[in-house]
């Protein structure tokens, strides 16, 4: 019997529940031990804590989102078996969204300059390039943005959801499927036009780059996109092989898993590759403003998690994934996509951590608590997304190609 | 350079090759080679071929690369003619990743590439025997190789039973040789014993 319809295993739901009550408590405990501490850095540590994690998975679930508006925009057929685990990620943005903002309100209203530089009005009037860039670092525009930002990647992350669900209802052939291709074709392309000008550019400049204040980098925002970009693949491969293990997805074959190893295994270079780009030129002009960015990530303490950063995210792609075989193989793909949604998940931290926390930084309970919140957060949410719907788009153009799919 | 004996079939559907190629095996006919207008997915899986090699070509070739940038990059920089730049160390490794990336990309590539040719023996001037020109046009071509214990008129019957559209017998050189097509006259005109199912 083919099943189509997801419903969640006792384990699932299992992992799920520990994994919320884990964080549920941490998170409470950070409340009550951390945010209302009288001391800085514990409050700091708090809502640093709670930005990393919100934005992280935030960006990852909306990476999934352009994953499948990138195949639309390919009109690649390959991963039709499965798109249906992709959207179910990305309709958890919607949630991550109302926690992003719900963070962002609390951190901006309740003004933590430690995490914010700019936020503080005194500094800000008083230097020279807080008072340039005040035009884009002020709270307004901080939050104008961003809720136009999240509106716009929630609204057309439905309709293209709403459009692939389409492919449930009944047969779609001749001009009704090249109109339907052609209406995915041009909300994929609206998406990807403002995912462009939100995570390609500005989003990052304000939510995580901001956190430097002083600083910049033209290299940071595409670093961002694909940070969370190789964690919303990985993401995508968990998933897979869970609901292939359950027995679900007959279709989607090691073929498939093969090609989601690629992406995984070339985006990882690609992370490296603006990694190193912008550190590079930072290295090489050797210039005070800039190099402040790295002096505690290179020569403080945050190097062990900035080099095993580079190792979990570079070293282990390139080497584990390189051949054939070992993208085809569920085991090495399940520990190799554990990894990166890990390491990534640390590639945010040392982007948030050094600005907010400086020399102070913990990597203790309350971090960990927050990641298995998240997480938990995650897999309720997906978990019901997937429910939800079929898991194979049976009537889509595209679907007989995806099963005869050979690499 | 060895003459040897082929029975050569001709098929003008993907969808009768496939099912072709597994009798053949089965029979026990050594397939030669199908030579196919287009790559045909999976074609290689049913001929029984094992995958390449050529990427762990491709990998020696990158490692050869790097080292190469590597060495020479570091004898020359710290110390046949060192310099100063920007007061940077003389072993100023981030400099040169990028030079060691262009060489593991070019060794790799351009080895891959003569790897590539070396392997289906592709070189100017050299020239192969060419068993249909049809192959590369809009028909597959399967090619038998014929062993002493070769009925060939079996095999003959086999291929057109199985579904070939045009059946003949060459005799033709297996290896490769330099200069020009002398055979060229015989590559349009070779329609010995063709039966025709």
């Amino acid at each position: 019997m083919i099943k189509q319809q997801f419903e969640a295993p006792a384990k699932y739901k299992k992992w799920t529940y520990g994994l919320l009550a884990v964080g549920l408590v941490a998170f409470l405990a950070g409340f009550f031990f951390l945010g209302l501490s009288k001391d800085e850095h514990d409050q700091t540590r708090f809502w640093a804590g709670l930005l990393q994690n919100s934005l992280y998975f935030l960006m990852i679930c909306n990476a999934c989102m352009f994953f499948i508006c990138i195949n639309i925009l390919g009109h690649s057929s390959w991963q039709t078996t499965f798109r249906r685990i992709p959207e179910a990620i990305a309709a958890v943005v919607p949630v991550f969204a109302v926690v992003s903002m719900l963070v962002f309100i609390a951190i901006v209203v309740g003004d933590q300059h430690h995490i914010y530089h700019w936020l503080d009005k005194d500094a800000v009037a008083s230097d020279k390039i807080l008072s340039w860039k005040k035009g884009f670092l002020n709270p307004t525009f901080f939050f104008v943005w961003t809720v136009i930002t999240l509106v716009v990647w929630i609204l057309v992350g439905r309709k293209i959801k709403q459009l692939s669900l389409r492919a449930d209802e009944g047969e779609i052939t001749g001009e009704e499927a090249r109109q339907y291709i052609w209406n995915n074709t041009v909300w994929a392309g609206i998406f990807i036009v403002f995912f462009a000008l939100t995570t390609g550019s500005t989003i990052p400049w304000l939510w995580l780059m901001s956190i430097d204040a002083h600083w910049y980098s033209t290299m940071y925002s595409w670093y961002t996109f694909m940070s969370s970009f190789v964690g919303g693949l990985a993401l995508i491969a968990l998933f897979v092989i869970f609901l292939k293990n359950q027995g679900y997805l007959e279709h989607t074959t090691s073929e498939q898993l093969h090609d989601i190893g690629k992406y995984i295994f070339a985006f990882s270079i690609f992370w490296a590759y603006l990694w190193f780009s912008q550190f590079m030129l930072i290295w090489y002009a050797n210039i005070p403003e800039e190099t402040i960015y790295f002096k505690p990530r290179l020569q403080g303490v945050y190097k062990g998690i900035f080099w095993f950063n580079f190792i979990v995210n570079f070293i282990a792609p390139i080497l584990i994934l390189m051949t054939r075989g070992s993208k085809r193989n569920y085991a090495i793909m399940t520990f190799m996509a554990m990894a990166l949604v890990l390491g990534h998940w640390l590639d945010f931290y040392q982007m948030v951590m050094p600005g907010a926390m400086g020399d102070h930084f913990s990597l203790g309970w309350y971090e960990w608590g927050m990641l298995a919140f998240f997480s938990g957060m995650l897999m309720f949410f997906t978990g019901r997304a997937l429910a939800k719907a079929p898991l194979v788009p049976k009537y889509h153009p595209y679907l007989k190609e995806s099963l005869i799919h050979h690499t | 350079m060895t003459i040897k004996k082929f029975v050569v079939g001709c098929f003008d559907d993907e969808n009768i090759l496939f099912p072709a190629v597994k009798k053949v095996r089965k029979a026990g006919y050594k397939i030669h080679d199908v030579y196919t207008p287009f790559p045909l997915h999976g074609l290689d899986k049913e001929l029984g071929m094992r995958d390449t090699s050529l990427h762990t070509v491709g990998f020696i070739y990158a490692l050869t690369g790097l080292t190469t940038a590597l060495g020479f990059i570091s004898w020359i920089l710290t110390k046949d003619w060192v310099q100063n730049y920007g007061g940077k160390p003389h072993f100023s490794l981030a400099a040169w990743i990028p030079i060691m990336f262009e060489l593991t990309v070019l060794f790799s590539g351009v080895g891959m590439t003569l790897t590539f040719c070396y392997l289906c023996q592709l070189a100017p001037f050299v020239k192969k025997h060419h068993f249909h020109p049809r192959a590369t046009d809009d028909q597959f071509v399967m090619v038998i190789e014929c062993t002493s214990n070769t009925n060939v008129q079996e095999a003959e019957n086999f291929l057109a039973a199985a579904g070939a559209k045009e059946v003949n017998v060459q005799m033709a050189e297996t290896g490769w040789w330099l200069g020009r097509y002398d055979m060229n006259k015989k590559l349009f005109d070779n329609t010995t014993e063709t039966v025709t199912a």
